[in-house]
């Protein structure tokens, strides 16, 4: 075995991808066979390193040092000073950024020390950034498919349950329904065939997690499903995977071939009696999809719209028969329960809601990009240590948690502990775990139209009021914006959205309205300055701003 | 039967396992309103306006679809409920056009009706913008109007999982949803067979017949036309219902007196046709047995059920009879056999058929139906179209007098009669076949095997040591699984009738609105009560059919009836843009 002493993590995500990492990555390797460096130095593309903004981005350990925004003279420097002479290229690491002067701050301390890796905690992301996801035998050496051969060798499938369930672990897709819970009512069921299908078609505006996930560490979802499939007696897992995900794609089935060759998928796992296999399937990017008996009816070849329930899929799914849909980020949560025990979980996170949540940050928040931080992490923390603050100092307007589904929540919930229960009972949902941060400059009813365009694009057609109603809403939050609703619409504007979250098929249908309702309860007097023509933000055209009005 | 308690509005009631909410309002009294259910078609649960609460639950529940379970606590009038229902409607209507008056379905409408019963008074939203595709008037039978149509999909359910043809889908997503054949193309270009079962289930006006009102009122005024008439067995048993009386009453007598004062010349019946179809196909039956020809056989009374197999069968083709249904063998010896007896020009005789169908309009409009040198029909009109005829002329149905048919094309058998419930040929074809066979009488004339409303119903009959083994298929789906079964080589009929339409013509396309199975079944009844009503009940029995054989035809299977009674049918494929032109 070679002795490096130096690793290169280049970053491998779609983000850091698609700004040009795999042509840095290229220079980088001639640099180092150019210095003559190449027996020394170990390049490895990883998952996403996390701050998706400032890609694309490398780390080079032992050092710990993050290197960001880069560009090909940037790793000519980084090859000649660092790689070579073995001193950091201080104007290129990645830093903190501060709200308060939204300018670079601080010195050069490893990256371990920076608030934004600090209060992370790294459960699903574990692997994420550190290992070649392209290689099984690097996920196998960080205690990879430890925890399936614990469970098939030495756990019973209602053991396995039983641990889930003690975990309480929730679904990280969005809903939060207690996954043990999930997993023991397929258990129960007798029949000759059942599904494990991993839920990969994250169409969530601005969530991006499931996918850096699966680029990041796709064994950690493979060995998830694995032990799912062992534990309800499920021989077959599929994977529906976005269409749009090519490198997810590529590398689930990398990863899947990985681990069929190593006779971790197959007949007789492991020499037990254990069968599992799986298989991928893309999408075709409807939103709707990602509800999971669309997402069987997709797999069908049927429309994609949702079924009526019950029956659960639980218990009549795939086929008809009973079929486990879980999330990506809730099954690579899967090994490290089975490995350190439900009761490690339990001591993550809060008492209800335990372990961490991957977030993904956007909008107007310095570190953009993908974190996991323990469930109950407060909305500051989140937004001011973990995001670094608003850029140029502006002030924090709204946080929609959740993805577009969510709702949104204004300052005087910046000190709310993010949990499912919690983020439900204001009338917004933790979600997918997109945060989406609104600075003051934006105009409510403004952005409002935007999320509302979405549903209407997005609601399938099946129900009246998803189908019908998202387009209601859209023409009255437009009417607001152009000055022409009335008051009368405002208030059908309420009923309409009270009616769609009671009584729409699917959850699309029922949360369309959640941001419209919780905007118009923190922000009535925006809504109101709508009313009277103006726009306080000076966003909507039509309208005139406040103060030249008076 | 495993029951459980449940609570609805504060009243207890037990009700078997697996019932559904509306199932068990429905047992306290409390008929919760609905729009995209129905009856007999899978549970949607889409159209959201059937929504109660359901004490613990997160959102309200659909009472089509929930099942109840022990101790369930239902509420299905608080304000959440109402509001619900009331915006979903309101979110229906505000998508609809506002112009009841001049819709087809005005009074008959189930949205309509809603409207009122909901409370709903004023629109709230803004008055639609979009536009929906066009009116697809491309085939011969039906009008599918997608700006009425609301969305329910019972259409789709019936197209698809009753008659297996799966001529229209849901097309486009969310607001932009339409109800259509696939590819954006007309219905005339897709495998629909024009059967009309989708007008029966639809709540509104959106999928209907074309309309034959205005030619045959035309004809009625035209004193240079002979305007004869001719009603299918069905009709007799389900016309009532559109003036009010209950489903299952024979309403034979005033039928006829009822068409005799829209000014017919002649009332005549297309249960004489039907006789002679026996007498003609049972022949061809025997024919086959004899010289081993195309077994097994299979009836070719019902136009939707030729359609279909020429759409999705067109390699067996041979199976099919090739006598022409009993409407087009009326319609050919009207202007061939009357017209001689009776001295009128057949240029001058207008043919009008009331028909439980709608894909008759397309049948008598088959170009090669014509062999007495003319259109043999000149008009099918349904039972609905009827019914409007006699409302619009104010002819008070209920009260009218009973009349008879016209001899000599009105003379008919309790045979012919029953041709309107699914088993009904067969047995007409068994009643006569058996005694032309073994020359003797039946002591029974009664094969209750094969009637009813089951899918696929089978029969032997012992014919004098030999055994012929039949089957019965209604509906479309059943008809597909009986020709799979004969296109795997595991059909040992010799002799099958198919009819397209649920329970047979009695539940066809054409027929008043609504048609359920439940009413279907009254209807059934209704035409085995008729049969046993009439002194004759064999086709070969019919007095106006032998004279017909003796003056005309000469004999069965014979040259005229070769020419004026048989036909042959068409491949079509299953991508027919071209065929079905």
């Amino acid at each position: 075995m070679t002795i490096y002493r130096s690793h290169v993590l280049v970053c491998g995500g779609t983000p850091c991808v698609l700004k040009g990492a795999r042509t840095l990555k290229d220079l980088l390797l001639k640099e180092i066979e150019r210095y003559q460096l190449s027996d020394e130095i170990r390049v490895v593309e990883t998952g996403c390193l996390g701050p998706c903004d400032d890609g694309p981005v490398l780390i080079v350990y032992p050092e710990g040092a993050m290197y960001s925004k880069l560009k090909p003279t940037d790793i000519l420097k980084i090859v000649e000073h660092h790689l070579l002479k073995g001193r950091i290229v201080e104007e290129l690491v990645f830093r903190e950024r501060k709200s308060s002067a939204g300018a670079l701050q601080g010195s050069a301390v490893p990256l371990e020390q920076e608030k934004y890796l600090s209060l992370q905690k790294r459960v699903v992301l574990r692997n994420c950034g550190r290992i070649n996801p392209d290689s099984i035998d690097e996920y196998i050496a960080n205690n990879g498919y430890l925890a399936l051969g614990q469970a098939v060798t030495t756990l019973t499938s209602d053991q396995v349950v039983k641990i889930v369930a003690d975990s309480k672990l929730q679904g990280r897709g969005g809903a939060g329904f207690p996954t043990g819970l999930k997993w023991s009512f397929t258990a129960k069921t007798t029949s000759d065939q059942k599904y494990i299908i991993c839920n990969a078609d994250e169409g969530e505006p601005g969530t991006f997690k499931d996918r850096l996930i699966m680029e990041g560490d796709p064994h950690g979802i493979i060995e998830g499903m694995a032990i799912a499939g062992y534990a309800v007696g499920a021989s077959q897992g599929i994977i529906y995977i976005r269409g749009e995900y090519g490198l997810s794609i590529e590398r689930m089935k990398n990863a899947i071939k990985q681990a069929t060759d190593y006779g971790l998928l197959g007949k007789k796992i492991l020499g037990t009696e254990f069968n599992f296999e799986i298989d991928v399937r893309s999408g075709a990017g409807a939103y709707v999809c990602g509800e999971e008996t669309a997402l069987i009816e997709s797999l069908e070849g049927n429309r994609g719209e949702p079924r009526v329930k019950p029956p659960f899929p639980g218990i009549a799914g795939l086929w008809g028969k009973p079929t486990i849909v879980n999330n990506v980020e809730t099954l690579a949560n899967i090994a490290p329960i089975i490995l350190n025990g439900p009761e490690w979980f339990r001591s993550i996170g809060t008492e209800n809601c335990p372990g961490t949540k991957v977030f993904t940050m956007l909008g107007d928040i310095n570190n953009q990009g993908l974190v996991e931080v323990p469930m109950g992490i407060t909305l500051r923390e989140i937004v001011y240590e973990v995001g670094g603050g608003i850029p140029g100092g502006r002030g924090f307007k709204m946080a929609q948690t959740g993805g577009t589904s969510g709702g949104c929540l204004p300052s005087e919930f910046l000190d709310m502990p993010m949990d499912y229960d919690t983020l439900s009972k204001v009338g917004s949902a933790l979600g997918s775990g997109a945060m989406l941060i609104i600075d003051d400059t934006h105009c409510i009813v403004d952005v409002l139209k935007s999320f509302m365009k979405f549903f209407c694009h997005e609601s399938c057609g099946k129900c009246t009021p998803c189908r019908e109603g998202t387009t209601r809403l859209y023409e009255i939050v437009l009417a607001l914006s152009e000055g022409t609703a009335t008051d009368t619409e405002i208030q059908l504007l309420k009923e309409l959205s009270g009616a769609m979250q009671l009584s729409a098929l699917c959850g699309l249908g029922q949360s369309a309205p959640n941001s419209l309702l919780t905007c118009l309860n923190f922000f009535a007097d925006e809504f109101q300055a709508h009313l009277n023509g103006q726009c306080p933000s000076g966003i909507c055209k039509n309208l005139t701003i406040e103060s030249e009005a008076v | 039967m495993e029951m459980v308690k449940v609570t609805v509005d504060n009243q207890q009631v037990e009700v078997p396992k697996g019932s559904t909410i509306l199932e068990a309002a429905k047992k306290v009294g409390i008929k919760i309103p609905t729009l995209c259910y129905h009856e007999d078609l899978d549970v949607k649960a889409m159209c959201r306006i059937c929504v109660v609460e359901v004490v613990g639950a997160r959102t309200l529940q659909a009472a089509c679809s929930q099942p109840v379970s022990d101790g369930m606590v239902i509420i299905t009038n608080s304000p959440a409920v109402r509001r619900a229902r009331k915006i979903n409607l309101e979110l229906l209507l505000s998508n609809h056009p506002q112009d009841c008056l001049n819709c087809v379905r005005n009074q008959r409408c189930e949205l309509q009706s809603l409207a009122d019963q909901l409370g709903v008074q004023q629109q709230r939203f803004r008055p639609k913008t979009k536009t929906k595709s066009p009116r697809d008037e491309s085939t011969a039978a039906l009008i599918r109007d997608p700006e009425k149509c609301i969305l329910c999909r019972r259409c789709v359910e019936v197209c698809h999982q009753v008659q297996s043809v799966g001529a229209i889908s849901p097309a486009n997503r969310g607001i932009d949803t339409e109800i259509a054949p696939a590819g954006g193309v007309d219905l005339n270009d897709v495998a629909c067979v024009q059967c009309g079962q989708c007008s029966l289930v639809c709540p509104v006006g959106a999928i209907y017949e074309q309309d034959h009102t205005e030619r045959v009122w035309s004809a009625l005024a035209d004193s240079s036309k002979h305007v004869v008439v001719q009603t299918a067995p069905a009709i007799r048993v389900s016309i009532g219902e559109e003036f009010g009386l209950e489903p299952g009453q024979v309403s034979t007598g005033k039928l006829v007196a009822a068409l005799r004062r829209l000014g017919f010349a002649r009332v005549f019946d297309t249960d004489f046709t039907a006789d002679l179809t026996i007498i003609e196909e049972g022949h061809e039956l025997l024919e086959r047995l004899n010289k081993g020809g195309t077994l097994p056989m299979i009836t070719s009374c019902s136009p939707g059920w030729i359609k279909f197999i020429e759409h999705f069968y067109p390699e067996y083709l041979a199976h099919l009879s090739t006598c022409k249904s009993p409407q087009q063998m009326f319609g050919a010896l009207a202007k061939t056999y009357y017209a001689e007896k009776t001295g009128i020009d057949p240029k001058d005789i207008y043919v009008v058929s009331i028909m439980p169908c709608t894909a008759k309009k397309y049948e008598c409009g088959r170009p090669e139906m014509t062999d007495s040198g003319y259109a043999d029909v000149d008009a099918a009109l349904t039972t609905r179209e009827l019914a409007k005829m006699i409302r619009l002329a104010g002819i008070d149905f209920a009260s009218l007098p009973e009349e008879e048919y016209d001899a000599p094309l009105g003379i008919s058998t309790g045979a012919a009669v029953i041709f309107g419930a699914s088993g009904g040929v067969m047995e007409a074809a068994l009643r006569t076949v058996y005694e032309v066979v073994t020359e003797e009488t039946l002591a029974s004339v009664d094969f209750k095997a094969v009637r009813g409303l089951e899918g696929i119903k089978e029969a032997e009959v012992d014919l004098k040591g030999t055994k012929v083994k039949v089957a019965v298929a209604n509906g479309l789906g059943n008809a597909r699984k009986l020709m799979d079964l004969i296109k795997e080589g595991k059909a040992d009929y010799q002799f099958i009738e198919i009819m397209c339409c649920p329970g047979g013509c009695i539940g066809g396309g054409g027929q008043p609105i609504p048609t359920t199975n439940a009413i279907r079944e009254k209807r059934i009844k209704a035409i085995y009560d008729a049969d046993l009503g009439l002194p004759l009940r064999k086709s070969h029995e019919n007095p106006a059919v032998k004279t017909l054989y003796e003056e005309f035809l000469k004999k069965p299977l014979g040259e005229k009836s070769h020419h004026l009674l048989h036909t042959d049918y068409t491949k079509r494929g299953k991508y027919p843009e071209a065929a079905n032109r």
